[in-house]
């Protein structure tokens, strides 16, 4: 059995570049990832995450650039890679005739595990990931929580000492993801090295070690949550506006908070403004101004602020804001928060 | 290849560098598990089977009762004896849209990309897929003769020209899943591949020998009807299931199923390889 020394990277990454015609997904990103910790990468819809990781697995080929998985080439050795990692891409890649013991039976196979090997495996998995239940149904019938399920689990068949899951949460209700969440943890604890994108910025709040934020194919910010978050500078009033048709009469209420103009999210009616470090102060005034404006908020608090402020902060614009992607997803705010509160807060 | 795995890790058998004769064999396993794959897969999906068998079936019966008593031919038996060999290449032939829209429907599913992704042959997409199609094709022809035999077909010509009139038309049929093959890696979306699977065929097999004598045909069509390979193929069928004359359009068949074959194999194999 080979050893793997913790510490030293698993995967390395300079220089990547790729265009596909006259589109620039990825216009040189460097990065690299400790053996065994997670990495978020986080970006919009066409930020060129998916083709980094597709890059990483092996399936396309940078026009520059170098990348090691534990320090094998993708280019010039793909198979000793792909022997070493793991892919979970965007769509769940499942055979729906197959039942889900079956899809991870022949990928056992695939894999060339012994025949017996195989199905071992995929009762642990199956066990695993809470899908024994449904073992024998074709996969067609799963919910789309169950589908993501067994395509994580198909990702694992060969124990991979580097997985990347390309938004695993995505389409997943809140109940779903926080149970994918906590599959995830649980496999990192194990050793697994990941890679894992999201839009969702609390996701690589909740999980990552490190995260990069990408962006027209370039990495403009990297760092641990807390690192992104000082960046951005301080505390958050964030509150609810009942009546939205008053949304702007309260960001003028709330304005000589702060030197930076209040964010308003139309959608959710919802502000927010940063206060720097002046803490309960803030939100004292606050209440003082929005009760002498006559406002009723809902959720009023203070909190840290989210990555999504991060990245408006590093781009002028919000994670979701401006492509109009047809798998465009519902855009979500706030990091820290349990789900709830939020729902509450907002009267929904 | 020391680097590294977890400690979970078990050592999977590929980790080392296979020589060639492993790497055939291993190119071999994973095109049979992904054969075994399609064909459990057209077990469980009804749609496929009415396509492969209830629709053959009810070509046969509706040209021999319907359209049969209409066409003059002049071969032993009459007209059931002309149609069948025509409507055996014709199913072989259209069995391939099942190899398109199963192809594009992987690549688009993803399950393409998690294969490539995996130290297994990069061939057993193709394999599997061709060899499950050939299989439920066998099926389809084995279907058709009985029926065939049903309403009133004899083989006319002995035994083992009747085993090679089924080997030509199964071998028809996979050079045309070949072809499709390509259709489906390059065009990959499911529904175009859908609507455009079959429509190339109709022309190539409708105006051939396949149903009705080419003679009956206006003069322009005759010329496109009687030298494109359908036609050629058909007839030898036709000569081996009837008897007749079998050198000439024996070596015309096997120069036009090798040259198909020889373009659109590796057509395929490089439209795959740039999925
Ligand atoms: N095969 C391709 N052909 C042409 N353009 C492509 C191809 N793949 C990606 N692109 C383009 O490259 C850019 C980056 O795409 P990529 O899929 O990497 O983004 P992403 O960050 O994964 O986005 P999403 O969140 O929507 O999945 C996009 O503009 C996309 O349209
Ligand atoms: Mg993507």
């Amino acid at each position: 059995m080979t050893t793997s020394a913790s510490g030293g990277p698993a995967i390395v990454v300079e220089g990547l570049t790729k265009s596909f015609g006259s589109v620039q997904a990825l216009r040189g990103i460097d990065f690299s990832v400790e053996r065994g910790t997670i990495l978020g990468v986080l970006g919009p819809n066409g930020a060129g995450k998916t083709t980094a990781v597709r890059i990483l697995t092996t399936l396309v080929r940078p026009d520059g650039g170098t990348a090691l998985v534990e320090g094998r080439d993708v280019l010039r050795e793909p198979d000793a890679v792909r022997e070493i990692i793991g892919l979970a891409g965007q769509s769940a890649a499942i055979q729906e005739e197959l039942t889900g013991r079956e899809n991870l039976e022949i990928l056992g196979r695939l894999y060339h595990l012994p025949k017996q090997r195989s199905k071992e495996r995929a009762q642990e998995l199956l066990e695993r990931f809470e899908l024994l239940d449904a073992a024998n149904r074709p996969a067609r019938t799963y919910s789309g929580g169950m589908a993501r399920r067994l395509d994580l689990a198909a990702s694992l068949v060969a124990e991979p000492a580097v997985l990347f899951l390309d938004e695993p949460t995505t389409g997943l209700d809140p109940r779903s993801r926080n149970g994918m969440w906590g599959i995830i943890r649980d496999l990192v604890s194990g050793g697994t090295t990941l890679l894992l994108t999201t839009q969702y910025l609390e996701e690589a709040d909740e999980l990552a070690d490190e995260i990069i934020v990408v962006d027209h194919g370039r990495v403009i910010a990297a760092g641990t949550s807390d690192t992104l978050k000082d960046k951005v500078g301080g505390d958050v009033v964030e509150f609810g506006v009942l009546d939205r048709s008053r949304l702007g009469a309260a960001a003028d209420a709330v304005a000589e908070l702060s030197e930076v103009a209040p964010m308003l999210d139309p959608e959710e009616a919802v502000v927010a403004v940063r206060v720097g470090n002046q803490g309960s102060k803030a939100v004292v005034q606050a209440v003082r101004n929005l009760d002498a404006a006559g406002i009723e908020t809902t959720g009023l608090a203070l909190r840290r602020p989210s990555l999504d402020d991060v990245f408006l902060a590093l781009t002028g614009h919000q994670a979701a804001e401006e492509e109009a992607s047809p798998k465009r997803r519902r855009r979500r705010r706030r990091g820290a928060e349990p789900e709830p509160t939020r729902q509450q807060g907002r009267g929904r | 290849m020391t680097t590294v795995a977890t400690p979970t890790r078990p050592a999977a058998a590929g980790s080392h560098h296979p020589g060639a004769w492993s790497r055939f064999r291993w190119g071999v396993a994973d095109g049979l598990t992904v054969t075994k794959r399609n064909l459990i897969a057209y077990t469980r999906t009804p749609a496929l089977l009415v396509f492969a068998v209830i629709q053959p079936v009810m070509f046969v019966l509706l040209f021999r009762y319907v359209f049969g008593g209409a066409i003059k031919v002049n071969v032993p038996g009459g007209y059931v004896s002309y149609l069948t060999p025509g409507i055996i290449g014709q199913s072989a032939a259209f069995a391939s849209f099942g190899t398109a829209v199963g192809l594009a429907r992987e690549i688009q599913k993803g399950v393409v990309d998690r294969y490539r992704s995996m130290p297994m042959a990069r061939s057993a997409v193709l394999v599997g897929r061709l060899t499950a199609d050939t299989l439920r094709m066998i099926l389809t022809v084995l279907v058709l003769l009985g029926v065939s035999a049903a309403v009133g077909f004899r083989f006319h010509n002995g035994f083992w020209p009747a085993v090679g009139m089924v080997g030509l038309a199964v071998a028809f049929g996979v050079t045309v899943c070949a072809v499709s093959a390509y259709i489906g890696f390059a065009i990959r979306d499911e529904e175009s591949v859908a609507s455009f699977g079959l429509i190339w065929l109709f022309p190539l097999t409708f105006v051939s020998a396949a149903f009705v004598p080419v003679s009956s045909m206006p003069g322009w069509l005759q010329a496109f009807a009687n030298n494109q390979p359908v036609t050629i193929v058909i007839d030898e069928m036709r000569s081996l299931a009837l008897g007749g004359p079998l050198a000439l359009h024996a070596w015309e068949s096997a120069v036009w199923l090798v040259g198909i074959l020889a373009v659109f194999l590796p057509l395929a194999v490089r439209a795959y390889r740039r999925v």
